[in-house]
This record gives C-alpha cells, structure tokens and sequence, in this order.
C-alpha cells in the first residue's frame, strides 16, 4: 500500500505546478516493472485528494511494458506477464532494462482559464 | 501536505524551481484547445530521491558505510543483526536504524549489544508506512552520532514490495530471505530481488526438515538478478554469519 504515500508525492508534485488553477486529469506514466496498481493509485487519490484543492481531479495511468535489451546478443525482447528477464534470442539473462521502470506524472489537464 | 513532504526535519527544498524536470527543455507549458494541457514530465520519486542524495552525501562526509537491510516480516532481519552485533563488537562502529509499523519491539531486542539505536516508527497517518523512505530515515539521523560510527545498517519494515521501491541513501542493499518463505519468491517479487546486490538466505539450519529445493531457488534467483551475490547462513546458530559480517566489513 505505499500507492498512498506516493499520492501524497504525486499531489506535492501537482499543486506546485498547478499553481492554483483547477486540475481536472492528472497522467501518470508507469512501467510494467513498477510495483504500483494503477486501481488502487486512482483509488488512494481519492482518498488523498478528499477535501483539498484537488477533490474532484483524477488520476489517468499509461502502462508502460518492460522491454530488455540483451548485453550478449542485442536483441530487445518483449518482458512477459512475469517479469522474468530473459533474452527472447539466446536465453541469456544479461540484459539491461529498456523500459518498463518509468514512473512520472507527464502532464496535467487544467481546467480553461476563461 | 503530502508524506514525502516532511520538512520538521531541516531538509531544505527549493519551491521556485525544483530542478525536477526530466529533460531542459525550458518552459513545459503548451496550450491545446478546449481544456489546458501542462506538460510536467516529473519523476514522482523526485522528492524522496533528492533527500536520499542529501542523505548519502551526509553519510558520506562521516565516512560511514549504510546497507539497507530488508525482508518479509519474519524473515530474520532483527535476529541476524544481532548476531552481527555480537561478532563486530570492538571492531566496528554499528549504528542502527530501525523502521516498525508499531512498536520498539525489534529495537528493543538490538539493545545492549553495543550499538546506537535510532527507532523509526512508520505508524503515523494512515495505517501506517509499509517502508522507509529517505525524509523518514533523514529525520532519524539527528539522533546517530555519525562522526562516531564506521557503519549504520538500516532495518527496513519487514515487506517485500514497497521498500524496494524507495532510495534511502544507502551504499548496498541486501535482503534477508529465508528459506520457509517458498522457493518461488524471487519470481513473485522480482523487484525486490533485483535491486539488492546481496541476498542472504536464513534458515538453513532448517534445511533437514522442510524438502526446500535450494538449486530451485537459486534458479529463480538468477532468473531476476544474475548478479547477485548469495550467502547461507543461520542466524540463529551463527552458521554463516562470518561471511556476512566480512561482507559488510568490507563495504
């Protein structure tokens, strides 16, 4: 359950550049190797959010999957459901991460200024 | 004010400009039509990275060495400590840092072995932190002697998922696993697994009486973190805890 703590990070995080303007959607990016549940982060922000200037916005979540790159043969493989970090080419499990470890709030949707 | 947030303990933070942004690309802001969209491009660990740096240069500047002890509850974190304790007496300076939902039970089980003792308890607020993050461990700092000390090791709350997620400063990370916990586990938890760079394996003086498929483990193990470096031990009969403290002797 740490998605609580980190709706409090990601709602320091809001509030300074929202600057006082209304926030409608918020878009989170999460990699697949992340251990956030995206139901429960947009469930903690409710709870989070209730009663500050950010009740009523919502948390929009962009799953990134995992993809490795293999140190012995180059290939990138596709991470499956079980995060196993195995080459798709020759086995090996030498491989660094590509992407799936992203975790960052990438854009905010604010209400017009008119 | 959120719970990365805490500021009670003399972390500074800059407001104006946070330096958070992923990519310099000057002003993030553009203009759709309709609502508004504000591109941010922030890490949401960004606040908790930055007082683990603090943190780290901190440590740092004591010449102390920290490992960020974690497990499952259960595993044997606070029982190997103290049979770490017993063997670096004399010899090496140990501070502890103890993380617990509720309670100075673990803590109090550390005292009188000779060691400075810093209690965290994450209970506060809803339900209770499931981990350390580095404004928790920074405000625990005050109350370690840091000049005094060779090393601190970090007693994470016993969990294996959030800790992993969160840098507190630490040199190492090490896990605690041990071996009533399943042979499956670092399939399960991969995270946990992959981001320590030691992972002792408790419990093998109950080798003879639980079937566990160690070769199993250790393939599921390499399956998440080639790398890894593996030691048996018993903390509670002191079988392999030399190698241990020889690790951390020369971190």
């Amino acid at each position: 359950m740490h998605e609580l703590s980190i709706c409090g990070s990601i709602a320091d995080i809001v509030a300074r550049r929202a600057a006082g303007r209304a926030v409608k959607v918020i878009n989170v990016r999460v990699g697949q190797l992340r251990q956030v549940v995206p139901d429960t982060l947009v469930y903690c922000w409710e709870l989070v959010s209730a009663e500050t200037p950010l009740a009523g916005s919502r948390i929009s979540v962009e799953s990134v999957p995992a993809r490795i790159r293999c140190r012995s043969c180059e290939q990138v493989t596709d991470v499956g459901a079980v995060p196993v970090l195995a080459c798709g080419g020759c086995g090996g499990f030498d491989a660094e991460v590509v992407s799936g470890e992203e975790f960052l709030i990438t854009s905010l949707e604010l209400e017009s200024l008119s | 004010m959120g719970r990365f947030h805490r500021h009670d303990d003399g972390t500074e933070h800059d407001h104006e400009h946070a330096g958070d942004h992923l990519h310099d690309v000057g002003d993030h802001s553009r203009y759709a039509t309709g609502g508004e969209r504000v591109e941010v491009l922030t890490r949401i660990f960004d606040e908790n990275d930055k007082t683990a740096a603090a943190n780290r240069a901190e440590f740092a500047a004591a010449g102390v060495r920290v490992v960020n002890l974690m497990s499952s509850p259960g595993a044997g974190k606070t029982t190997l400590l103290r049979e770490t304790l017993t063997r670096l007496a004399g010899q090496v300076r140990v501070g502890i840092i103890e993380g617990d939902i509720e309670t100075s039970l673990d803590a109090d089980r550390l005292a009188g072995f000779g060691a400075q003792i810093a209690l965290i308890n994450t209970g506060n607020g809803f339900g209770g932190e499931c981990h350390l993050d580095a404004p928790m461990v920074r405000s625990a700092l005050p109350r370690l002697p840091l000049g005094d000390l060779d090393l601190v090791l970090i007693e994470n709350v016993g969990n294996l998922v959030c800790p992993a997620e969160f840098d507190v400063g630490e040199d190492a990370r090490a896990m605690v696993y041990s071996i009533t916990e399943g042979e499956e586990k670092p399939l399960k938890y991969p995270v946990m697994f992959r981001s320590c760079g030691l992972v002792v394996v408790n419990k093998v003086d109950l080798l003879p009486y639980l079937g566990f498929d160690m070769d199993g483990f250790l393939d599921n193990l390499r399956k998440v973190n080639p790398a890894a470096e593996v030691m048996l031990v018993s903390a509670r009969t002191g079988e392999g805890t030399d190698a241990w403290c020889d690790w951390l002797r020369a971190l």
